[in-house]
């Protein structure tokens, strides 16, 4: 598809598409989002790349097969609650540490960890079918 | 709302099972993204539609005073819509491969794996 | 490698079976240590947990009864094992052989030694299935393979009966383990199940020890290597049933249900067997029908309920043990020798075979019942039990009396069939088996007679261990050469004479007895080809009419039972058809879009184009998201508008590439299509219904109340339903996604492959 519109809109969009889909990511533990959205929005966006420029610049800019994305995601996910296990609790309990001096307004725990392997297991998988569909 | 949400979903299902009785692969895709919508919807009528207020928490308190919408089946559902899709996707991508190997979209032509009944006279055997 | 099997070979034995000798021969030795300890009626146990929950423990006990199985178990399988690596030398599969040889051994233990019901069964199974492997040891024949499959079948059917059985016991109170039961002398013959339970495993037990109805697998079982034979089928597995009936003995015994039917069955069984065994030329297939004799009889003495037919039942179990395998054995060496078994080819052999001879004929007086042998003594305290039998004394009596005249017949055509007479001229060459195939059969012979010279010996070390194990004494039956002039005596002079008098008139009396067994028209084996048959008619009938390959057909049907069933499941549990309408108040704009949702529905079910039908599948999957959003669930309006947008992408990419939906021209709908509607309107009401019935009821909201008042508290977020994902119930969307990756990874495979 030639369309020149399309494709300078396009390089506006994703960038500013995959910035909203990072945002969604992390807060979704507080506010709607998540991983699950979060994967769904960045895949509008490699989507609307891919159908701008076509798949192979995609996947050049991803540097990286979806397929591994998918490995590390679930990676991630499981290791996630492997930091429970070693502390002597029960697989995927969520662990939680909250810097001190900032009264609470900060809160890194393995569920966010886990919430980003969900991330990149969503991305993956539908960026390896679509990719794969388009390559065609 | 419930009892409206029930008429809907068994239109949706019945729609659904007819195309997907159809024959036809194409239309068994849309019977399939009917039929997953239409649970979707049955499991969110279960949750009960009470309110419309989203299950969080305000900023300023600890766990909800109010009534919040059932998070429960809501996150049963998130979960079933994404993988609903990602299944589909793999689906598509089956019955592409099965139309360019056997060139129709007619179920009652792939008799590959199991031929029909009276159509191999020794059964289960293929020449 | 091969050399030294070409070695082994040239000097006629396979050196695989002479290590495997090693396992029974420890077994017996280690068995032999704890002789004293059993005989002083102690007991060995030892245990492990394996499901403590469901009361199954790795639960062994050696007691008496477990003892004398065992030395016959190992004993036996030790001279088998030797006979056959002498036997089997040669044959392409030797290592295959031995191997199921030992593994049904220890599973033969197995049974004997289980102090655990349900370990009882699972060796019990494990005997089943080796049987079928050895049976079937000459895959090769198809007769072979039939005769494997139904020993299987029969004895496998009989195995269910068993596990239901056992199942039923539990059901009942009774305890798993069996010492534990007797000890807590818990009284399950009074108990409403207790004729279920008794006819389950009585059924298990006739199976597997070849009763009428269920004996002709036995004879069939013959296709096996004779090795095979003389150990399963003679000499060990086909007395599974009989221990499980003694082992069962003080639980379930004693009621005129168990005495009545155990008589009777094995009473028959006995005499049916005894009249076969005058019929077939075929040496193997004669003993084949004494073994199904010997088993009746054994399960007739169980039906007693006193210490005089208990004790009659264990010492024949030795006794038989002893003389049917050690002929097995030597019908193998003159199989292996001559190369036939048919009597009408064998004549005049002692001079060739003289050790053979020599084994039949200890072993043949001992089946016969000749004084100072061991059966002699086998047979006084047969005709002992049987006078003491609690119920039908007469026809136990009776057919014991003819039984045994038959055997003595039997034993004299086996004796001087192959042995006197005229040599053939075919067996002009033949010399006497190599010496481990003299061993086995020529140890056993000789025990045959030893065991009558000194039977208070066999009676104080073997048999009154095992019958104390089972059973209350109250006055021992010894064993003695001689126990004066009284009725046992009387009977056995005239089994003799009877049997002397069947000898004789053989000539005329075979083909008549065979004549006779043609004339019969309903057998087990014909029951068995009649069952089988209509269960394969079934099951073609059943698949061609579910499974006939056509997509259509499947969901229909598949559908169709999931609408029947949820229906009845409703209408059979709901309490009438008051269902409440909840839809008072709703806005115009919610009935708008609900209009606007079944419209699309429509218009996908009714659409010619592709790109209509997507558009109107997108109408209804955003009208959902709007549903969603409008009652409080922002997160899955979201997710919803995203994935419709992900597959307008993908339906664009894939569905051009698929034709077009034009279908038939349009006509007159077809019978199917209308039966189509009506299944999928019907399962729409079904659903609705469902749904309407669902949200009547009251809603527990306990989880729910849980999530809300933890999601900050203890898990740092306010967005309950992203923390119910990634913290509450994240094992949960581990799983999923792991679903979506399989999802990727398959979609991935399927494209991958056709690129190469």
């Amino acid at each position: 598809m030639q369309s020149y519109i399309l494709k300078t809109a396009t390089r506006l969009l994703v960038g500013l598409i995959l910035v909203f889909s990072v945002y969604l990511l992390f807060r979704g533990h507080n506010a709607p989002g998540g991983g699950f959205s979060a994967a769904l929005v960045a895949a509008t966006a490699f989507a609307l790349f891919a159908i701008a420029e076509g798949p192979g610049p995609v996947r050049q800019a991803l540097r990286i097969e979806p397929r591994v994305l998918i490995a590390w995601g679930l990676l991630l996910a499981i290791c996630s609650g492997l930091i429970a296990v070693v502390t002597g609790r029960p697989y995927l309990t969520g662990l939680w540490w909250t810097p001190p001096g900032l009264d609470g307004a900060l809160a890194v725990g393995t569920p966010l960890f886990f919430d980003i392997g969900v991330f990149l297991v969503v991305l993956g998988t539908i960026l390896t079918l679509l990719l794969n569909l388009e390559e065609r | 709302m419930e009892t409206v949400l029930a008429i809907l979903t068994g239109t949706m299902v019945a729609g659904s099972v007819f195309l997907m009785l159809s024959k036809n692969l194409v239309r068994f895709i849309f019977g399939l993204v009917l039929a997953s919508n239409a649970v979707n919807l049955l499991i969110f009528a279960a949750g009960r539609l009470e309110t419309s207020r989203p299950p969080l928490i305000p900023q300023d308190a600890t766990h909800a005073a109010v009534a919040v919408a059932n998070s429960l089946p809501q996150a049963l559902i998130l979960t079933a819509i994404v993988i609903g899709f990602a299944l589909l996707a793999f689906i598509f991508i089956l019955f592409s491969r099965t139309y360019q190997t056997l060139g129709t979209v007619d179920t009652e032509a792939m008799t590959d794996a199991e031929p029909f009944a009276g159509e191999d006279s020794a059964k289960g055997r293929r020449p | 490698m091969q050399q030294s099997n070409d070695s082994a070979h040239a000097a006629g034995y396979s050196i695989i079976g002479l290590v495997s000798t090693a396992l029974p021969l420890l077994l017996f030795a280690g068995l032999c240590f704890m002789w004293p300890q059993v005989v002083r009626g102690g007991v060995y146990a030892v245990q492990w947990p394996w499901m403590p929950s469901l009361d199954i423990v790795l639960h062994f006990r050696l007691d008496g009864l477990s003892f004398l199985f065992g030395l016959i178990v190992t004993g036996i399988g030790f001279l088998v094992t030797l006979f056959a690596a002498s036997y089997m030398a040669g044959h392409p599969h030797t290592g295959r052989f031995f191997v199921y040889l030992n593994t049904f051994m220890l599973a033969m233990l197995g049974i004997v030694m289980a102090d655990n019901l349900l370990l009882l069964f699972v060796f019990w199974e494990i005997t089943t299935i080796f049987s079928y492997l050895l049976i079937g040891f000459d895959h090769e024949s198809a007769a072979t393979r039939d005769n494997a499959k139904q020993a299987l079948l029969v004895t496998g059917a009989g195995g269910l009966s068993l596990l239901i059985g056992i199942l039923l016991i539990k059901t009942a109170g009774g305890s798993l383990t069996l010492s534990e039961w007797i000890a807590s002398d818990h009284q399950i013959r009074q108990h409403p199940l207790y004729l279920a339970i008794f006819t389950t495993i009585l059924l298990g037990a006739m199976t597997k020890s070849a009763q009428v109805p269920f004996h002709f697998w036995l004879p069939n079982a013959m296709s096996a290597p004779t090795p095979i034979s003389a150990f399963l089928h003679a000499a060990t597995m086909v007395k599974a049933g009989i221990y499980l009936l003694m082992r069962m003995h003080p639980l379930l015994g004693g009621t005129p249900e168990w005495m009545g039917s155990l008589v009777v069955i094995g009473g028959v069984t006995a005499i049916w067997g005894a009249v076969q065994a005058l019929s077939p030329s075929d040496l193997k297939r004669m003993l084949a029908y004494t073994t199904v004799m010997g088993l009746g009889m054994l399960t007739m003495f169980l039906g007693g309920n006193n210490t005089a037919s208990l004790t009659a039942a264990t010492t024949f179990l030795l006794v038989h043990a002893l003389y049917k395998a050690a002929l097995f054995l030597a019908v193998g060496s003159i199989d292996h020798q001559t190369g036939t078994r048919r009597l009408e080819r064998l004549g005049g052999l002692w001079r060739a075979m003289p050790l053979t001879a020599l084994t039949v004929a200890t072993a043949t007086m001992s089946m016969a019942g000749f004084p100072l042998f061991f059966g002699f003594i086998g047979k006084e305290i047969m005709y002992q039990g049987a006078l003491t039998e609690e119920m039908f004394p007469q026809f136990a009596t009776t057919i014991t009396l003819l039984s045994n005249s038959l055997m003595t017949a039997v034993a004299g055509i086996i004796l001087l069939g192959p042995f006197t007479g005229k040599r053939p001229d075919h067996l002009e060459n033949v010399v006497d088996a190599p010496l481990p195939m003299r061993f086995g059969p020529g140890i056993m012979g000789g025990l045959c007679l030893l065991f009558g010279l000194v039977p208070w010996w066999v009676s104080a070390y073997l048999i009154q261990p095992a019958v104390h194990a089972f059973s209350v004494v109250e006055k021992e039956v010894q064993l003695a050469i001689f126990h004066g002039f009284n009725t046992p005596l009387l009977l056995s002079v005239i089994t003799l004479t009877l049997g002397g008098l069947i000898y004789f008139s053989r000539k005329t009396l075979r083909p008549a007895v065979t004549a006779a067994l043609d004339a019969i028209p309903l057998t087990g084996q014909r029951g068995y080809d009649i069952t089988l048959k209509g269960l394969l008619a079934t099951a073609h009938a059943v698949v061609d009419g579910l499974q006939n390959g056509s997509l259509h057909r499947y969901l229909r049907i598949t559908i169709g039972v999931f609408a029947i069933t949820t229906a009845a499941v409703w209408w059979f549990n709901a309490d009438g058809w008051t269902l409440r309408l909840r839809s008072a108040d709703l806005p115009l704009s919610h009935w708008l879009l609900v209009a606007v949702m079944a419209v699309a529905v429509l218009v996908v079910v009714r659409a010619q184009s592709r790109i209509l039908a997507v558009c109107a599948l997108g109408m209804v999957g955003g009208g959902a998201a709007l549903v969603f959003l409008v009652y409080g669930a922002p997160d899955l309006a979201l997710t919803q508008l995203l994935v419709e947008t992900l597959t307008l992408i993908i339906v664009s990419i894939v569905l051009l590439r698929l034709p077009s939906l034009a279908g038939p021209p349009p006509g007159p709908v077809s019978v199917s299509r209308w039966v189509d509607s009506l299944v999928a309107v019907g399962t729409g009401i079904v659903v609705t219904t469902l749904c309407i019935a669902i949200t009547n009821g009251t809603i527990d909201r306990q989880l729910t109340a849980f999530f809300e008042y933890n999601s900050y508290i203890a898990a740092h977020g306010r967005n309950i339903v992203n923390v119910i994902l990634v913290d509450f119930r994240s094992l949960d969307t581990l799983g999923e996604i792991t679903v979506v990756a399989t999802a990727g990874l398959a979609g991935y495979a399927l494209i991958a492959k056709r690129r190469q």
